[in-house]
């Protein structure tokens, strides 16, 4: 065991990722520049241009590029830097890379695993977006985004042996969070959730940097004697809703913690899945904590109140168990 | 923009020293069509560029300004030489490095410096920041951040410009790394089929963020990307002000006589990092200081003086003036008050908001 952070955990499982000589990353600035979150940083030197490819801002040709190799045989590794940007390869992710195991009879599959961050921090409407739920909406693709450095290495593993297109969902605000990661080989598999605490009056279902928000707000509730439950899903497609089940059977009161906007997003598939599965325990309606629904505004005044605070969540919590 | 008659003066007097050389230059013919003063305007506009942005460095090192900021330092001549030609009935189509174009198309620095601080008084009332300044009564649409996908914008407004037959000219500015991506290639194929009157000014700084130019672009010479589209295209010197402002101003005319688009690739360079948070490690520091050693705006100070436009204390006090206003604009922007919460409702985000609520006013 080692405490690392998330860029580290990361680095550490893109380094024994490149073992294998299939693998190759190709993405914009990951090699001169140095990376824009560090987490290439020193790739390129260590393991030349030919592995390590500094593509042109072309995210269409990236996705496109990657998922041709991947159907080949390669085993590539696909930035984009800000998950904004990946909507100029919509098309190759949703009708080319999803698409292409079912559509040709499953005679070959698409490898490809695409990393990406979710993010903000005032850069105003296009650049603070989150796409999670348009990713996960689309059968063909798996979706995930873990929370912790251990998860972050052991579900990039888990994603670079699965023989379908994976998308690794990261986020600008928690490359430097800090957890224990265990050494060498370390595989965290696709669609498990996981209880990330223990509790018996609510239960959060969460995923991503809101399980981090999820438990300071557990560790303030707890010091008025409520004691919640959080539950981090890490997986979005499949989505595994057996633990978050399991916990709401015991507390009966479910709030849904996710950093995208509300209609449609990722909180309306999960709280429907407590409903239609968990009815029968419900002691009340189920609250979800979201972006506000505007574009993100640049003025920090404005960001602070579209963003999910620890503050939200607390209010949301005791709105349910009816403790205000 | 305007053409001013500077004093005769001032005219005869530069027009003997450089009668005396015997040649026509961009800055003999500027001289003698412009007139001295709009020389000296010129070199304003260029000062109050790098003044405004060596302020806005200052402010966000104090976290007045979050986000990011992408400095245009270094390459003024090239957005001050190029918007010079445009008329006001003309249009001016950016992407996130956008200061430089905003004060040279004439936009006050005060809402600038307020949207840059989120204020109400913004020119975008706080909600874009400095990746999205726009002033619609100046037809500067705005600055865009996601790389390349403006230029089919800046078709869009070319084509109404044709269609309603307004004479009006879009110049859209963009960078070598802009290139490479689809849009380009549609937005050159539907102006060049369409003849529409656009100016694709790409601004060739040689890094794409902190990737180099050959190794990002197969044709490092842009300007050959517009072949494949039989459109005219050429390839300028992006710090020699009058050297821009002569051969756009060709372009402009080129694409207001309805022959169809231009590519200008002016080649230039940023002194600066990409963004604020650019660590640099894709450049010498020696490249840098070669590039700086010949700054457009100090090169262009020295020809006024040289070529006795302008004694050196007349554009010093122009300096002092410039240190005056960007600071009124910082005093301007920490007084002004931010952007109020109706930005957060369905007022906020629709122009026509509807009676079914989008935003969920009792949202916990
Ligand atoms: C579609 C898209 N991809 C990536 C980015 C991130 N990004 C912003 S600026 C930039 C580099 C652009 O370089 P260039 O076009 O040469 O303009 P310069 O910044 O040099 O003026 C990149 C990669 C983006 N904003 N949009
Ligand atoms: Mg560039």
């Amino acid at each position: 065991m080692a405490i690392l952070t998330v860029r580290e955990a990361l680095q550490q499982a893109l380094h024994e990722a490149m073992q294998d000589e299939r693998v190759f990353i190709i993405g914009e600035d990951i090699g001169h520049y140095g990376s824009t979150y560090g987490v290439t940083a020193g790739f390129l030197e260590k393991y030349g241009p030919e592995r390590i490819r500094d593509a042109p801002i072309a995210e269409a040709g990236i996705l496109g590029l990657a998922t041709g190799a991947a159907m080949a045989g390669m085993r590539p590794i696909a930035e984009i830097m800000s998950v904004n940007f990946s909507l100029l390869a919509f098309d190759i992710i949703i009708n080319h890379a999803a698409k292409i195991y079912s559509m040709f009879g499953g005679k070959f599959s698409v490898p490809l695993v695409m990393r990406t961050t979710n993010g903000w921090t005032q850069l105003s409407a296009t650049h603070s977006q989150s796409f999670d739920a348009m990713f996960a909406y689309i059968p063909g693709l798996k979706v995930v985004a873990p929370a912790t450095p251990a998860d972050m290495k052991g579900m990039f593993r888990a994603a670079m042996a699965d023989p379908d297109p994976v998308i690794f969902i990261e986020h600008t605000l928690m490359y430097g969070v800090k957890g224990e990661v265990p050494d060498g080989d370390y595989i965290v598999p696709i669609g498990k959730s996981v209880l990330a605490r223990e509790g018996r009056h609510l239960t959060v279902v969460t995923y991503s940097r809101m399980v981090h928000l999820s438990l300071q707000a557990a560790e303030l509730l707890a010091q008025e004697g409520i004691e919640v439950e959080v539950v981090d899903l890490r997986t979005l497609r499949p989505l595994d809703m057996s633990v978050a089940l399991e916990s709401f059977k015991k507390t009966n009161h479910a709030v849904v913690v996710t950093e995208d906007w509300q209609s449609y997003g990722t909180s309306a598939e999960i709280a429907t899945r407590l409903y239609e599965a968990g009815f029968d325990y419900l002691d009340a309606p189920i609250q979800r904590v979201n972006f506000r629904e505007v574009p993100m505004p640049y003025a920090k005044n404005l960001e602070q109140q579209v963003v999910v605070t620890t503050e939200r969540i607390v209010a949301a919590i005791k709105k349910v168990l009816n403790r205000s | 923009m305007q053409k001013q008659r500077g004093s005769t003066k001032a005219v005869t007097s530069a027009t003997q020293s450089v009668r005396s050389s015997m040649t026509s230059t961009p800055f003999t013919r500027a001289l003698e069509h412009l007139g001295a003063d709009q020389l000296v305007e010129y070199y304003r506009q260029m000062m109050l560029i790098r003044r405004f942005e060596e302020k806005c460095q200052e402010m966000y090192t104090r976290s007045k300004i979050g986000g990011f900021l992408h400095l245009y330092v270094g390459e003024e001549a090239t957005g001050v030489g190029a918007i010079s030609n445009l008329q006001p009935q003309d249009h001016v189509f950016t992407h996130y490095r956008d200061h430089g174009h905003a004060i040279a198309r004439g936009l006050d620095i005060n809402p600038l410096m307020a949207e840059l601080f989120g204020k109400d008084t913004g020119c975008s009332r706080g909600m874009g920041g400095s990746m999205h300044f726009a002033d619609v009564t100046k037809n500067f649409w705005g600055g865009y951040a996601i790389v390349g996908s403006h230029l089919l914008l800046a078709d869009g407004v070319a084509l109404q410009c044709k269609m309603q037959k307004t004479n009006g000219v879009v110049m859209v500015f963009f960078g070598d790394g802009a290139t490479n991506g689809g849009e380009f290639y549609e937005a050159l194929n539907f102006a060049q089929l369409w003849k529409l009157p656009v100016v694709f000014v790409c601004e060739n700084n040689l890094f794409a963020m902190g990737t180099p130019l050959e190794v990002h672009s197969s044709v490092t010479e842009i300007y050959r990307k517009a072949n494949a589209f039989d459109m005219k295209s050429m390839r300028i010197d992006g710090n020699d002000l009058l050297g821009v402002r002569e051969q756009v101003g060709e372009a402009v005319e080129h694409a207001r006589s309805g022959k169809g688009p231009v590519l200008v690739e002016a080649m230039t360079y940023r002194f600066r990092g990409h963004s604020a948070q650019d660590t640099q490690k894709y450049r010498s520091k020696e490249d840098v200081e070669k590039h700086r050693s010949a700054d457009p705006l100090e090169a262009y100070r020295k020809l006024l003086i040289d070529e006795e436009i302008c004694p050196a204390s007349r554009l010093d006090a122009i300096d002092v003036q410039i240190d005056v206003e960007v600071d009124a604009s910082v005093e301007f922007a920490d007084n002004s008050p931010v952007p109020g919460n109706e930005w957060l409702t369905d007022a906020g985000i629709y122009a026509a908001p509807l009676e079914t609520l989008t935003v969920d006013p009792t949202l916990v």
